[in-house]
């Protein structure tokens, strides 16, 4: 049992020195940093087809089975955000608590052996005995270093003095914003969500798409994007895309506002931002109401005639030519069983005399009916879809992230913290004050610090020369003496 | 004269400020090394004063935005930084030698953003992702800490050719300030660097969460900076907690310059919202 006991002792101290090293903390940077690349080599979510086309199926396997193309967010990736994490409270927490004392304490200890630099010592001697340089001392420290206290000694008496103590959290700081930038995140990915979706001018849409994955998620309102617009430069590239949206509640409007690349619309927590748009491919619908601008160019006159068609109701040719009827629109046409063409009009043209003709008018290809007119006999004129309702769809991205505050406050703790770090330091200094006969003294002053030693030298050079600026002709403390 | 012109002769005034910079190093006379210096300081003057122009000039065209949009901007504004900060260096260290080795760098810039047939000088408008007021923040502060890691490398190359030829071999290195304050200066701007870096990512963040709803997109430019903040997060932390100093030193802040050359350049070769490809 006792056994048992030491040897799971054993284990939780070796466990714990384990985060606590520095050599975990260099490997995990390293390993972070070098593992980070492959995802800026290898496209990120790509669809499995074009992962085959690009690596061939062996390495797609691999690259599969190792998460590669999703690394960010693979199970072995997170773990090492997560060991690092570990590392550094584990590290901060074992720190901090040898340092406490040094941090929270009403007296400051001070032991000579602090003040042994050789580098952060300057000495002097003095004019003057050394009981009387002492208040003068005392103030020219006060005025310099938040907290001095003097001590007697056997040949005259020591001056400590510190400041900025609790600068030395300024690194914990630090690391306190790496951890919360780690909670912010996992909030974000369990109770946040990120997805988009398309409206088209003039309809709502209450269900999105989440990034990449197959689910769709039910928002609390709906989304009625009212128009949408893009603007050029005169150089052609875009200058802004606008959409006007509204948030509907319960079928009522209870928001709107028109939104751009940059300044999103904000809702009950969710985030509509701009991010793309498209053109919606014209359904039979839209093309019922709206009908179809069709041209016609006569073969024999070479005349030019613009009718506009309605779907299913006969109209007459020019010229008194016959009839034309649009029957149908199909999003997607085979032509011949062959090729698919893409969305296409069908329809039929009755001549005034002659049997009726199949007419085929692909949008995406102006030239086929040209092409149709010759293989065709009893064809008078080449027509061409000149116009059909055209309406945008404004493609929305929509988040919620609760996280972000946390996360936002890491960012502010971070850049204190460095702040901190960086520029402050705990700086001490010890003036020792020797009785050198009846009129003279010897000074030594001497400094510490926990970082940026070579200004600390200079703060000690600085120091000693005015110390020793408060030679005969300084001014003369009024009382002298008063060794407690 | 249009800022273009006035850019490129600060390529040459950069230029000129280098050569004497090393000239004042190699043959040890003081005199050249005076006037680099005020080379540098007109270079360092007109340079700001061309980023100005164009500001004017972009109000002109009718678009009116910052210069700092794309890639020619952003290396002007990089080299500009470097020198500024290298300046006050010079005048807080009172040495020049380190000149030798950090302007040749910001006058590489400049001939890069002025010379190279990719690279266009002409004033675009902004596209619709870029036209926010987090532009400035994010570029300015992202390039404050690129200079800083120029700076560091441009010292970590000085340290190391000191410590190739010790002291007894050549008047050469005479004049380099003792490897001691070399590291100190090195940890220094890694320090610099490092504050502004992380400002920079921090802006981009934020910049990112209030265009696209999401501060963190692991898009490669992201990846990239961050790799390039781990390796310096590594080098702080040898240097405080293992004592590393010195030539250990100068080599991570090399590697971590690289890191900070292929954020901004090689990165452009990968897909993402921050390529200048568009250009």
């Amino acid at each position: 049992m006792k056994k048992e006991e030491r040897s799971s002792i054993r284990f939780i101290d070796m466990t714990w020195e384990f985060f606590i090293s520095l050599r975990l903390t260099v490997v995990l940077l390293f390993t972070l940093a070098a593992t980070s690349i492959i995802g800026t080599l290898i496209p990120q979510n790509e669809s499995r087809e074009a992962y085959i086309q690009a690596f061939g199926e062996f390495w797609y396997r691999v690259f599969y089975v190792l998460d590669i193309f999703d690394m960010y967010y693979s199970w072995w990736f997170q773990l090492l955000l997560l060991l690092l994490t570990a590392n550094i409270v584990a590290c901060s927490i074992d720190r901090l608590s040898s340092l406490w004392k040094t941090i929270f304490v009403k007296s400051p200890p001070f032991r000579q052996g602090m003040f042994r630099k050789e580098s952060l010592k300057e000495d002097f001697t003095i004019d003057r005995p050394a009981d009387q340089l002492r208040s003068t001392y005392e103030r020219v420290i006060g005025k310099a270093f938040r907290y001095n206290r003097t001590e007697p000694s056997e040949t005259g008496y020591f001056i400590y003095a510190e400041k900025g103590r609790l600068t030395r959290l300024g690194v914990y700081i630090v690391h306190l914003s790496v951890v919360l930038l780690l909670i912010g995140g996992i909030i974000g990915s369990l109770f946040g969500f990120e997805g988009f979706v398309n409206i088209p001018e003039g309809e709502s849409a209450r269900v999105i798409q989440i990034r990449n994955s197959n689910q769709t998620r039910a928002l609390d309102f709906e989304i009625r994007c009212d128009d949408f617009d893009v603007s050029f430069y005169r150089t052609g590239m875009p200058k802004e895309y606008r959409s006007s949206l509204v948030i509907l509640e319960a079928g009522r409007p209870v928001a709107e506002k028109d939104i751009v690349v940059n300044d999103p619309l904000r809702y009950r927590g969710v985030n509509i931002f701009q991010s793309s748009y498209g053109q919606v491919p014209p359904d039979v619908r839209t093309l019922q109401e709206a009908g179809v601008e069709l041209s016609f160019k006569s073969l024999e006159s070479g005349m030019v005639y613009t009718r506009k068609i309605q779907m299913n109701r006969p109209a007459p040719l020019p010229e008194g030519r016959g009839e034309i009827v649009l029957k149908n629109f199909q999003s997607s046409y085979v032509f011949m069983g062959q090729r698919d063409i893409g969305p296409t009009l069908v329809g039929a043209i009755t001549p005034s005399e002659g049997e009726p003709l199949e007419l085929v008018l692909p949008l995406r290809f102006p030239n086929f009916d040209r092409m149709m007119t010759r293989m065709k006999e009893g064809r008078r004129f080449v027509i061409t879809v000149h116009g059909f309702p055209q309406r945008y769809y404004t493609g929305l991205q929509v988040t919620r992230d609760p996280g972000v505050p946390v996360v936002y406050i890491g960012f502010v703790f971070m850049i204190l913290g460095c702040l901190v770090t960086f520029f402050m330091s705990h700086q001490r200094i010890c003036i020792e004050v020797v009785e050198k006969g009846k009129q003279q003294s010897r000074v030594i002053v001497s400094g510490n610090t926990n970082k940026n030693t070579i200004g600390m030298e200079k703060q000690v050079r600085r120091l000693s020369r005015i110390l020793h600026g408060v030679g005969p002709a300084g001014p003369i403390p009024s009382k002298a003496g008063e060794i407690g | 004269m249009s800022s273009s012109q006035l850019l490129s002769i600060v390529t040459f005034i950069y230029g000129l400020s280098a050569v004497l910079y090393i000239t004042a190093w190699i043959f040890e006379k003081p005199f050249p090394g005076k006037v680099a210096t005020w080379t540098a300081v007109i270079g360092v003057g007109g340079n700001i004063l061309g980023i100005l122009l164009r500001w004017v000039e972009t109000y002109k065209v009718g678009y009116g935005h910052a210069p700092l949009s794309n890639l020619y901007e952003s290396l002007v504004f990089f080299a500009w930084c470097i020198v500024a900060l290298y300046l006050y260096i010079e005048y807080r260290y009172r040495n020049r030698t380190i000149g030798a080795f950090v302007v040749p760098l910001a006058f590489l810039a400049m001939a890069y953003a002025s010379l190279s047939p990719n690279i266009s000088d002409r004033i675009q408008p902004l596209i619709p992702a870029l036209q926010s007021n987090w532009l400035i923040a994010h570029v300015i502060t992202c390039f404050f800490g690129y200079a800083g890691f120029a700076v560091a490398f441009g010292i970590s190359i000085m340290y190391i050719t000191k410590q190739r030829r010790t002291a007894a071999e050549g008047p050469v290195l005479a004049h380099v300030p003792g490897t001691e304050t070399l590291d100190d200066l090195t940890h220094k701007m890694v320090q610099f660097g490092f504050l502004f870096l992380t400002a920079g990512i921090i802006t981009g963040a934020v910049w990112a969460n209030s265009a696209w709803g999401r501060y963190w997109g692991w898009d490669p430019k992201e990846t990239w900076s961050l790799i390039t903040w781990f390796i310096y997060a590594t080098l702080l932390h040898a240097r405080l907690m293992r004592g590393w100093r010195g030539r250990k030193i100068a080599y991570v802040s090399i590697i971590g310059f690289i890191a900070v050359l292929f954020t901004y350049f090689g990165v452009n070769l990968l897909p993402g919202l921050h390529s200048y490809g568009t250009q």
